[in-house]
């Protein structure tokens, strides 16, 4: 008993160690609940950082195009039903005065990085071998902070002067090329270039190893047919979850289409939504759960004790030490249950690093717990805790001192 | 509130008790009690089980509330008193020791007898452990103040509920057979301790027992049958002593048998 510890502390811990067994079990039952919230979540998130990561790799998170080309039937009075309209084919086009559209996203105060992309189909060939491309044409400049392409080199230099070109390494492979090679570009207007591989690239996506190609600007400017011009304008932003709302400020501001990932990824983002739901699901009821049992627990434990605390009544014990006598009980358990929890769940990740290991060895996807995730947790369990010993906190306090003491 | 006279620990008027009230078995269990103790008094409280002894003794000690009547503590009308106020009041001013001792199981006999000082200050500090071991002293049992509440005799227990009682140094201690499940040797020690404090300390004494050899150790004796007040007299003949006295050493002359028995 320090100078520093009140009455309520003392009591209720050595209600606690009186029944020591049932504390225990209670510690444990909430550490147990703490430990799959925790990894649960960790691993959750650590699943989909990973995909959203690879994701975004190779792909920015907002595209800017230009407006969908539509047929305008010439008829407009309503009365032309039995005219056939046929839907306008999508001509590759530039972005209407491209310029001022890159200097009025620049201004937004969400969006990091800008850059302007030209991009089109083509071919690549090298002696008997050709490959269809995405052929994308980039200002090395600007495009670097949009997509870290840099970081992706795998062999020779990112250099995309204008006789340069940057390929995956698959397509290098398909095409037998490597740094140093020459290669040939050709696009459906006929047009063609001659490029050095200067430098190979794996974004550890088959697909776009095999198609993307990179090449400078202006050179796919010419091969494309849009001399002066842009295709795209590609951004990255602060936050890559609120995307779909940059997008559609930028729609607004310049007219022309913008498409987030997430649209662009619709079917992910639902599975992740539902993936995230179920966890939030779990997390609840094992949260109750846990509830539950300190609940119970306390219950009983004013029941066993009703006489004592018709006792400390009576000898000036108030209400309110006597309510928080209990829920410091409550407090305590889901605080120690948390801390054996959050100790538990380094368990559960040291397991799941030794089973979820991909065929050659290598971990599936690393998952970090987070210190911030543990102290939420330990938080929340003890509000949680406070929580669930409301209700027989509020049993004891209410206890008539001369019933119990009559028993 | 209206302040009496603060010689009076204790006064009690036209107090009425009824249990179950506005259901169909409503029933009085005091009849409208009326009986004034003084400060220092020794007084027993007998009558035949189902008098109402208990009832009136937790209206007196604030742990129940009468159904008609007044009970003023130390001078202070206590029917208006709030929760608080009244825990507020008990704490100070009166003290408790059941027939079955209740002591905290979870605490040793020293913390059990500072638990009133604690409970009503919050926080523990040196003066009440020295208090807790002084009392402790008294009652005989400092060789055991570090057992656990369990792990000592019946007679023993009772003893650390009786220092218990008087941590407060209350004005008024109330004890509801205290001695009746004690055997003869320490039902007399416990008494004894009782009658110290009286002597040394001033203390106030309502006993309720149904021993009438230890009612004839009281100074005053009332009695108590179906809820009212039949008999209030001096005790004329005081046996005062046991004659097992309690000190460190003579917590052992306890198992003993005391002259007067023989």
């Amino acid at each position: 008993m320090s100078r520093f510890t009140p009455f309520e502390w003392i009591a209720a811990m050595r209600f606690m160690r009186e029944g020591f067994v049932q504390t225990l079990l209670i510690v444990f039952g909430v550490g147990l609940g703490v430990a799959v919230i925790v990894f649960m979540a960790a691993a959750l998130a650590a699943m989909q950082n990973n995909i959203i990561r690879r994701t975004l790799n190779y792909m920015a998170p907002i595209v800017v195009i230009p407006p969908q080309q539509v047929a305008r039937p010439l008829r407009e009075d309503g009365k032309g039903s039995a005219v056939l309209v046929q839907p306008r084919s999508q001509q590759l086009r530039s972005i209407d005065q491209w310029q001022k559209v890159r200097s009025q996203i620049e201004r937004l105060p969400d969006v990091t990085a800008v850059t302007p992309v030209v991009s089109g189909p083509g071919f690549a060939l090298r002696g008997d071998a050709n490959k269809a491309v995405n052929i994308t044409g980039i200002e090395p400049e600007t495009y670097l902070d949009v997509i870290a392409l840099g970081d992706k080199i795998v062999d020779g230099r990112l250099s995309v002067a204008s006789s340069d070109i940057v390929i995956g390494i698959e397509l290098a492979q398909d095409l037998g090329a490597g740094v140093g090679d020459k290669l040939r570009l050709t696009t459906a207007t006929g047009a063609s270039a001659t490029l050095n591989v200067t430098g190979i690239f794996d974004f550890g996506n088959k697909r776009v190893n095999e198609s993307n190609v990179y090449i400078s600007l202006h050179v796919a400017q010419s091969l494309l047919n849009l001399l002066g011009g842009v295709s795209s304008i590609e951004l990255r932003v602060r936050d890559p979850f609120d995307a779909e709302n940059v997008a559609q400020v930028i729609q607004d501001e310049t007219g022309q289409e913008a498409d987030s990932w997430i649209r662009t990824n619709a079917q992910f983002f639902t599975a992740m939504l539902a993936q995230t739901l179920t966890n939030r699901l779990i997390r609840f009821f094992v949260g109750l759960t846990a509830a539950l049992g300190i609940a119970s627990v306390l219950v009983v434990s004013v029941v066993q004790k009703s006489k004592e605390i018709g006792i400390l009544r009576a000898m000036g014990t108030s209400r309110g030490q006597v309510l928080r006598l209990f829920l410091l009980q409550g407090a305590v358990m889901a605080l120690a249950g948390s801390l054996l929890g959050s100790g538990l769940s380094f368990v559960f990740l040291a397991l799941f690093r030794s089973i979820a290991r991909n065929p050659d060895g290598t971990i599936m996807f690393p998952i970090d717990i987070e210190p911030s995730l543990i102290v939420t947790t330990a938080v929340g369990a003890t509000l949680v805790g406070v929580l669930a010993a409301a209700l027989p906190a509020r049993l004891a306090a209410q206890l008539d001192p001369a019933v119990a003491i009559r028993g | 509130m209206t302040v009496r006279a603060s010689v009076e620990t204790l006064r009690l008027e036209g107090v009425r008790k009824s249990y179950g009230v506005g259901t169909p078995v409503e029933t009085e269990v005091l009849h409208g009690i009326d009986v004034v103790i003084g400060s220092g008094e020794f007084t027993a409280l007998v009558g035949p089980s189902g008098g109402g002894k208990s009832t009136l003794l937790n209206l007196i000690g604030l742990l129940d509330q009468p159904t008609g009547g007044k009970v003023w503590i130390q001078g202070v009308e206590t029917e208006k008193l709030g929760d608080a106020e009244r825990t507020r009041l008990r704490g100070r001013s009166i003290g408790f020791v059941f027939q079955y001792h209740y002591l905290l199981p979870a605490f040793t006999a020293l913390e059990n007898v500072m638990m009133p000082m604690l409970a009503v200050r919050g926080f523990p500090d040196d003066a009440m452990r020295e208090r807790a071991a002084k009392l402790l002293d008294e009652v005989g049992l400092t060789p055991w103040r570090d057992y656990r509440a369990n792990d000592i005799s019946g007679g023993q227990q009772q003893r650390v509920a009786v220092a218990r009682s008087l941590a407060m140094k209350p004005a008024l201690v109330l004890a509801d057979e205290p001695t009746g499940n004690l055997d003869t040797n320490s039902a007399d020690g416990v008494f004894d301790v009782l009658r110290q404090v009286n002597e040394s300390s001033g203390t106030t004494f309502l006993i309720v027992t149904h021993d009438p050899r230890l009612a004839q150790r009281c100074d005053r004796i009332i009695e108590l049958v179906d809820g009212r007040l039949v008999a209030d007299r001096p005790n004329t003949n005081v046996v005062r002593r046991s004659g097992a006295a309690f000190s460190e050493a003579g917590a052992a002359r306890l198992v003993t048998p005391s002259p007067e028995l023989k």
